[in-house]
């Protein structure tokens, strides 16, 4: 039933969210477009040409030269962490999940308050005590010496996460198994987990973004280009690029492609997946 | 029920049985995470708490242990309350924008509906830069010599236009940039809780006279109120523990105009190895977070019923 007549006011109020949409809609995308446009132009030619302008023409070297300075090896490291962290750390929380959300044993209780207690500790207060057990333990610089803080911070709202989604789970499900004569870990194995894969893939998602954009770690616990991850990649080209805006441009867009590419793919999985760690009882 | 009572002999209930499967289980399958947890997180800041009470420089064996010293010292630092009430203000700033900004666009995208799913998607993709490259890029995109406010102030006859290099509108242009990339995570976090509103609220509340905007005001808001509240402390506890953005755009500068406790604490730890120290600010903002945290957490949860 569409009343076809709009109020005066009702007009108003339209057109003030058209004018607003469309400034938060140029605020949004304008930074992105700065970011393309000038890394395809030479190294001095902001200054020249001033910021707005078009390129002179699509000036490939920025390209070509961060590929040949060896950004590949970042993104290899990126994806190499990345993969193994994302599949220890389901693995553990979907272990741990299922004892807490379906087995009577008065422990997984407290486990489950010290786990929603690690949610909200910043990463700050262990920086210093991991960086001195990867000296020790000999993994310093090294991208072995990323994955298990990796791991360990996705543990708290993944386990979090997946408690909730198994203890919706029907209980039907495990005492028929029990009555088939399965022990609890082939309950587990065998159908608990399959059916918590809508609940992986979100935190799959969640965790995997947030691995993938790291810094603080990446950047405290290595050194060499060889064990850095992608946006270390963009602090060193920095450092040593920091006059060739072009250049970094160039850096910043590189890196920010295999998102992009992701979000056009799997958009709303994408949006939910990130977000999902604000959902907290 | 199985009940082996048949004979007078000491077996098991199936109760017991499944008991002491359940406990064996338990403790296996959550071995991984609690060790992990141990190692990664627990331990840690017990150890930082230690190294609060000696003085060390993180690379000699040298150290010392000097009890409440470096905590005395942590209470009467200008330089950390400063970074603390930087994070504050902060705080108080992506509270008063992000969240009202992300409220709006979110409940004009449900209006609108499925023919917003474009808007929905434009708008998310600040979300998609990782802090370190939305960092950098605004450092150049607010550059004083060539960034985009200079140039636009130059066309119309004025100056160089500083930002990030002034004492005055450093945080609040440090602010911007964080508002910009993380608006659009509170805008999808608040369509979520749109849709888990029933349709026959809407429609009840219709039948019962009011409109629109009467409808959003009286009803869909104060059933938004949970998710308001837990996009409150979320925010809160994020702005407090902000390292990235800033480390990269302008290391606490200028001066200290946009230090925060992260990056204080990161520079006296690795580069003025002043391990010890930096230990006492880490644990300093450990107390501090979790504090707010609680007393957040307390005060919002009273008002609901």
């Amino acid at each position: 039933m569409k009343v076809k007549h709009m109020t005066l006011k009702s007009r108003l109020c339209w057109a003030l969210a058209g004018v607003l949409s469309a400034a938060w809609i140029v605020i949004t995308i304008f930074p992105f477009l700065f970011m393309v446009l000038n890394s395809f132009k030479e190294k001095f030619e902001i200054l020249t040409e001033g910021v707005f302008s078009w390129p002179k023409h699509f000036y490939l070297e920025n390209y070509i030269t961060v590929f040949e300075k060896g950004i590949g090896r970042y993104f290899f490291n990126s994806i190499v962490v990345c993969a193994l962290s994302l599949i220890i750390a389901l693995l553990v929380s979907a272990c741990a999940a299922y004892p807490i959300s379906r087995l009577k044993f008065k422990f997984n209780q407290y486990l489950l308050l010290i786990i929603i207690a690690c949610m909200s500790i910043p990463v700050h207060i262990t920086l210093i005590p991991i960086f001195k057990m990867s000296k020790d333990v000999g993994l310093y610089d090294s991208i072995a010496s990323l994955i298990g803080p990796n791991v360990a911070f996705a543990l708290p709202i993944s386990i979090f996460i997946l408690t909730g989604f198994m203890a919706g789970i029907p209980r039907e499900l495990e005492e028929a198994a029990e009555i088939d004569g399965c022990g609890r870990f082939t309950s587990f194995f065998s159908i608990i987990f399959p059916l918590s894969r809508p609940g992986l893939a979100t935190l799959a998602i969640y965790n995997g973004v947030e691995i993938w954009n790291g810094f603080i770690f990446s950047y405290t616990l290595t050194q060499s280009p060889e064990s850095r991850t992608l946006p270390l990649a963009i602090w060193d080209f920095q450092g040593m690029h920091s006059m060739n805006a072009p250049m970094i441009m160039a850096v910043l867009t590189i890196t920010f492609l295999p998102m992009l590419f992701l979000f056009i793919i799997f958009q709303e999985k994408l949006m939910e997946g990130m977000t999902v760690g604000a959902v907290k009882g | 029920m199985k009940q082996k009572q048949t004979e007078p002999q000491p077996q098991m209930t199936l109760t017991a049985r499944r008991g002491i499967a359940d406990r064996n289980a338990s403790l296996i399958l959550t071995l991984p995470a609690i060790l992990l947890l141990v190692i990664f997180i627990l331990y840690p800041i017990v150890d930082s708490f230690g190294i609060s009470l000696m003085k060390w420089n993180g690379i000699s064996a040298d150290k010392q242990f000097i009890g409440l010293g470096n905590w005395k010292k942590l209470i009467s630092d200008t330089a950390f309350w400063k970074a603390f009430f930087n994070n504050v203000k902060i705080m108080l700033l992506s509270l008063l924008i992000q969240l009202p900004a992300a409220l709006l666009i979110s409940t004009l995208l449900h209006v609108i509906g499925k023919k917003g799913k474009a808007l929905k998607c434009l708008w998310f993709i600040p979300m998609l830069m990782s802090s370190v490259a939305v960092g950098f890029l605004f450092k150049y995109a607010l550059s004083t010599t060539d960034g985009i406010f200079t140039t636009l102030s130059m066309m119309l006859g004025g100056g160089r236009i500083d930002l990030l290099g002034s004492n005055r509108f450093a945080l609040l242009t440090v602010t911007m940039v964080i508002c910009w990339q993380f608006i659009p995570f509170y805008m999808i976090f608040f369509l979520a809780s749109y849709s888990n509103i029933d349709r026959e609220v809407y429609e009840a509340a219709l039948i019962d006279g009011a409109t629109k905007p009467k409808y959003f005001i009286y009803v869909a808001l104060p059933l938004l109120k949970p998710a308001i509240r837990n996009a409150c402390i979320l925010s809160m506890v994020g702005s407090l523990k902000y390292f990235d953005l800033i480390y990269v755009m302008t290391n606490g500068g200028p001066g200290t105009a946009t230090e925060l406790m992260a990056t204080y604490m990161y520079k006296l730890s690795f580069k003025e190895f002043n391990m010890s120290y930096g230990s006492t600010v880490a644990s300093g903002m450990l107390i501090v977070i979790t504090l707010f945290a609680s007393i957040t957490m307390k005060f919002t949860t009273k008002t609901e019923s």
